[in-house]
């Protein structure tokens, strides 16, 4: 099967690939830009730990096409620091241990950035909604919501 | 071991520090099973059975085989069959049976032959040319039914020494123990109450599929990255399936997405060594979420008969279990540790339990958190509570009133040492969380857990550099935060900061013999290794110092990271920081290092007492878990925020287990929800926050007192939940999970 | 003499005694011991015991010394996740 070529930007630079259309975006991301961050750990977009944001819309990169990409702004684990500054809720995942084994933690700060982006001042109930859609199989979630509770109440405090 | 070298206060120990692996985990940087590339690497696929049992007529590979982007094909001729001193026999069979499917496939999802080509895509699609004509067999794949007359047979002779005449050959292994005559004990009781229970399989369930990358050349020389609790045991492993040297193959731990005890022998690793080999290149395997259900090491299932009776005052006559775990299609299922352990917690007079492992035809169970232990637990811990119903008792003053303590015989044979049930059954009866009131439609539920925990082969080693900073090399894969654990101890004894030790997971070729990262050991057994490696350094530290004063060793101490005169009469000398002696070490005796091997036999068994506050949907089945607080002893907490990491987390397990997970056969004997979607764990809005209560009560074997606590925290939630959503429901409920059907089925037959 | 008391389904190995007497000053001599006296009990030592002694499981080591009046208990090999 013949490859096509994509253009599309990840975390502000502007990258190229070849792909294979039945290839995800998390195919991609992982094999062809070795950005290795976001993890496969089901395929079938149940457990999150794949998310990216797409035009800023958090999805699963394993339930989207690598040739879906082109033209599309996408921001990755790896582009969430600043430079060497961590993101405040990178500092309380340390912080609060809130990781374990860390195989979950890519997709979780990426959704969780995404929330307190749309959210900045949610319910501990809905902090847990929108991270239903990541597993973590380590923490029981208790260190990971008091983290992102703590660091939304931390950006409120800076705005 | 005397308590009294035992140290009790504490510089470093205890304290919360930031985790030195925290930067690049949060970051994406850490490299985990799946993120390792090499030149000219291959991608692996493998095949696997659609049928629960049928017999292998003929492998034709000759269509994957022709395509130009196919390197290699194995099937089971590509490993070791010719025995390779000192042989493949036991457990190593089992393995390799279990890699690649010999004579038979004997379970859904049973590797049958492997390609290697060079694209992930590529290898799947020579997988569908691969032709295999099966002769499907009769299978079973239930605990009960795998013990009748009629049942198939899954392998002849399989049966060890100790399964009495006249059991079904799906029977491979019997257990009995206990002591006095329980007869005897149920004559005494006032209630006795009997009833029979069934768990049934769950998978680990964690989040990185098993993933490696394999080099192995025709000169039996070979390099493997993997995800794994124990890179010696994959060596030794994939060595002996291979038919190469041990020594020979260098294994690498990758940073591991979780274990509990699933990642403690190989899968996918021997089958990529045998593909690099044929290839003659490097080989990636990565498995799918649904090969890792369906072929990997889920729990075993149960059925289970329990027998207790107790006076109107909540003593304990006598207690009786049978226990049958289905544990996959070879031997190992822990009924024995079921048995074992699940009426540990109680100081018995009359007890007799009996253990059974049955084969079936699914894939061959693994360690899964105190494995055996929680089912056992959940059958026990829901008598105890119905006789509390019955003769209205408070379950906790009960348990109390039964609790083993330090001098009590255990239901397992010996007397206990020093350890902190009754600790924790009185933190629970003192926690708010037990004194609160309850809203209408919510039950409350208690239970306790214990497990053995391990020491096993442990090797440490300790190296200070010229500036004073000190790294250290451990074996064990650091699955929960064990390196920020390793250097805190190792700081408590250099008396160096924290932040200025580096601890790493050597790979096979840097460091002696290590066990898995299992059997909760980690901190009790590395960590005890690394307080001996950091004293050994600290010996030479203070060697140094004497020759330096020119005065006897025995006459300097080290103290506060720095050597000094141990007494007035040893001289006057200011102290001598560590960082002083190490500037010219190399010119007053060489480079200082610590070391330190041995199988620590002093690991000390645990208890927890968990409670949990649960409400049930009476129209929809749902059930909530509206409260939940683990108390357990960890003898002592190196890193507190980790140690109560590991409660939460093995509560949240626990609570899968109980209300949602399963594995679903089919008639076909297809596993029917190989999917996270099918396959439920909990998610963040499932759960309440999980409260936590470390009690200490320091074990004599570990020089800071530690007990391993990964395990332990799994096994009263399956009982605390069952018992909180029991009187929740008004119902017994005897079966696990609790999924709402289950529930709706039990609340209409009230 | 150490009274080594074994689990009740190994008295179909041992002609029905539950506590056996041996002489032995480690572990290791322990299980030997065992082996000579009740040749039945090779299997399920060679498929992997723990030795308790005064209460502390010994897993696999067969050099840890036995204390003349110590409460011995063999028990099957503990097995972790």
């Amino acid at each position: 099967m013949s490859k096509l070529h994509v253009t599309t930007t990840v975390n502000g630079d502007e990258v190229e690939y070849l792909c294979d259309p039945r290839e995800t975006l998390l195919d991609c991301l992982r094999d062809k830009l070795n950005l290795t961050g976001a993890k496969e750990g089901c395929g079938t977009g149940d457990c999150g730990a794949c998310s990216v944001t797409v035009d800023g819309r958090l999805v699963c990169s394993c339930l989207m096409l690598g040739v879906e990409a082109e033209g599309k702004q996408i921001e990755t684990v790896e582009g969430i620091a600043d430079g060497d500054v961590l993101h405040p809720l990178q500092k309380k995942f340390i912080e609060y241990a809130a990781l374990q084994c860390g195989i979950c933690t890519p997709g979780i700060l990426v959704a969780a950035k995404s929330l307190l982006e749309k959210n900045p001042d949610p319910t501990e109930e809905e902090a847990r909604y929108w991270l239903a859609g990541n597993l973590c199989r380590c923490t029981g979630y208790d260190k990971i919501i008091r983290a992102v509770m703590d660091t939304a109440a931390e950006l409120r405090e800076a705005s | 071991m005397a308590l009294d070298d035992q140290k009790s206060i504490f510089t470093f120990v205890g304290t919360r520090p930031d985790r030195p692996d925290g930067l690049d985990k949060v970051t994406g940087r850490a490299r985990f099973g799946a993120d390792a590339h090499a030149p000219g690497m291959l991608h692996g696929a493998i095949l696997r059975s659609p049928h629960a049992h049928a017999r292998i007529v003929k492998i034709d590979a000759s269509k994957a085989e022709a395509l130009k982007d196919v390197k290699a094909v194995v099937t089971r001729a590509d490993f070791a069959e010719v025995p390779f001193e000192p042989g493949l026999e036991g457990e190593f069979w089992n393995v390799l049976e279990n890699v690649m499917a010999g004579e038979k496939t004997l379970y859904d999802g049973h590797a049958v032959a492997a390609v290697a080509a060079t694209s992930a895509l590529a290898a799947r699609d020579a997988l569908k040319l691969i032709e295999v004509e099966y002769e499907v067999l009769p299978h079973v794949t239930d605990v009960d039914k795998a013990m009748e007359a009629d049942a198939p047979v899954i392998r002849e002779g399989a049966a060890d020494y100790s399964v009495p005449e006249g059991m079904h050959p799906n029977v491979v292994r019997y257990h009995e123990s206990g002591h006095g005559d329980v007869e005897a004990g149920f004559a005494e009781a006032d209630l006795v109450v009997e009833d029979s229970f069934v768990t049934e399989a769950t998978h680990q369930g964690y989040i990185e599929p098993h993933a490696c990358l394999g080099s192995l050349g025709t000169d039996g020389k070979g390099e493997l990255w993997c995800t794994t609790q124990g890179h010696w045991i994959a060596q030794k492993t994939c060595a002996a399936l291979l038919g190469i040297e041990t020594s020979q193959l260098r294994v690498t731990a990758s940073e591991i997405g979780g274990g509990f005890g699933g990642k403690t022998t190989v899968f996918i690793e021997p089958v990529a060594l045998a593909l690099s080999r044929k290839a003659n290149r490097p080989v990636k395997l990565v498995m799918n979420r649904s090969e890792v259900f369906r072929a990997t090491g889920p729990t075993s299932s149960a059925s289970m008969d329990i027998k207790i009776g107790m006076k109107k005052d909540g003593t304990i006559t006598a207690a009786e279990g049978t226990f049958r775990l289905q544990g996959g299609a070879f031997p190992g299922a822990p009924g024995d540790m079921t048995a074992m352990c699940a009426f540990a917690p109680y100081n018995l007079t009359n007890v007799r339990q009996v253990g059974y492992d049955v084969m079936a035809n699914r894939p061959k169970q693994a360690a899964y958190r105190a494995p055996g232990a929680p089912m056992g637990a959940f059958a026990v811990e829901s008598v105890l509570d119905e006789l509390c119903n019955q003769l209205g008792l408070d379950p906790v003053d009960m348990r109390l009133k039964n609790a083993a303590a330090e001098g009590s015989k255990a239901s397992y044979g010996p007397t206990y040492e020093r350890i902190g049930l009754v600790e924790t059954l009185e933190a629970a009866k003192a926690h708010p969380h037990y004194s609160a009131p309850l809203k209408p439609g919510q039950g409350r539920g208690i239970s306790c857990g214990f497990w053995f925990n391990h020491g096993g082969e442990t090797s440490v080693s300790l190296a200070l550099s010229e500036d004073g900073s000190a790294q250290v090399m451990v074996g064990t894969p650091d699955i929960g935060g064990s390196r920020a654990s390793m250097a805190l101890m190792a700081a408590e004894i250099l008396g160096i900061p924290y932040e200025n030790i580096r601890v790493t997971i050597a790979d096979t070729a840097s460091l002696g013999y290590n066990d898995v990262s299992h059997g909760s050991r980690v901190t009790y057994a590395s960590g005890l290794a690394t307080i001996k490696a950091a004293k050994h350094a600290v010996e030479k530290l203070c060697e140094r110092a004497a020759a330096k004063w020119g005065i006897p060793v025995d006459a300097v101490k080290w103290e506060n990271g720095c050597a000094v005169p141990s007494g007035p009469n040893a001289g006057d000398f200011d102290p001598l920081p560590l960082a002083d002696i190490t500037a010219d070490m190399g010119a007053t005796g060489g480079p200082i290092s610590g070391h330190f091997e041995a199988t620590p036999e002093g690991a000390g068994v645990s208890f927890g007492t968990h409670i949990v506050d649960a409400e049930v949907d009476p129209e929809t089945g749902k059930t909530s878990v509206t409260r939940y607080t683990v108390i357990q002893d960890a003898g002592k907490a190196i890193h507190p925020t980790y140690v109560e990491g590991q409660y939460q987390g093995g509560a949240a397990q626990g609570i899968g287990w109980a209300l949602n997970e399963e594995y679903i056969y089919g008639e076909d004997g297809r596993l029917q929800n190989s999917i996270f979607l099918d396959y439920r764990i909990p998610v963040a809005s499932d759960l309440p926050m999980i409260d936590t209560v470390i009690v200490e009560v320091p074990n004599p074997g570990h020089p800071f007192g530690v007990r391993g606590v990964g395990e332990t925290g799994i096994v009263p939630p399956l009982a605390a939940i069952a018992n909180a959503v029991s009187n929740a429901a008004g119902v017994r409920m005897r079966q696990l999970p609790m999924s709402p059907p289950r529930i709706l089925a039990a609340l209409k037959d009230k | 003499m150490i009274e080594v008391h074994l689990w009740s389904s190994l008295r179909s190995l041992t002609g029905g005694q539950q506590v056996v007497e041996v002489e032995a000053a480690t572990t290791g001599e322990l299980l030997k011991e065992l082996v000579r006296l009740h040749p039945g009990l090779q299997a399920p030592i060679d498929a992997g015991v723990s030795v308790a002694v005064d209460g502390r499981i010994i897993a696999t080591g067969l050099s840890e010394p036995i204390p003349e009046d110590a409460e011995v208990y063999l028990m099957q090999r503990l097995r972790g996740g």
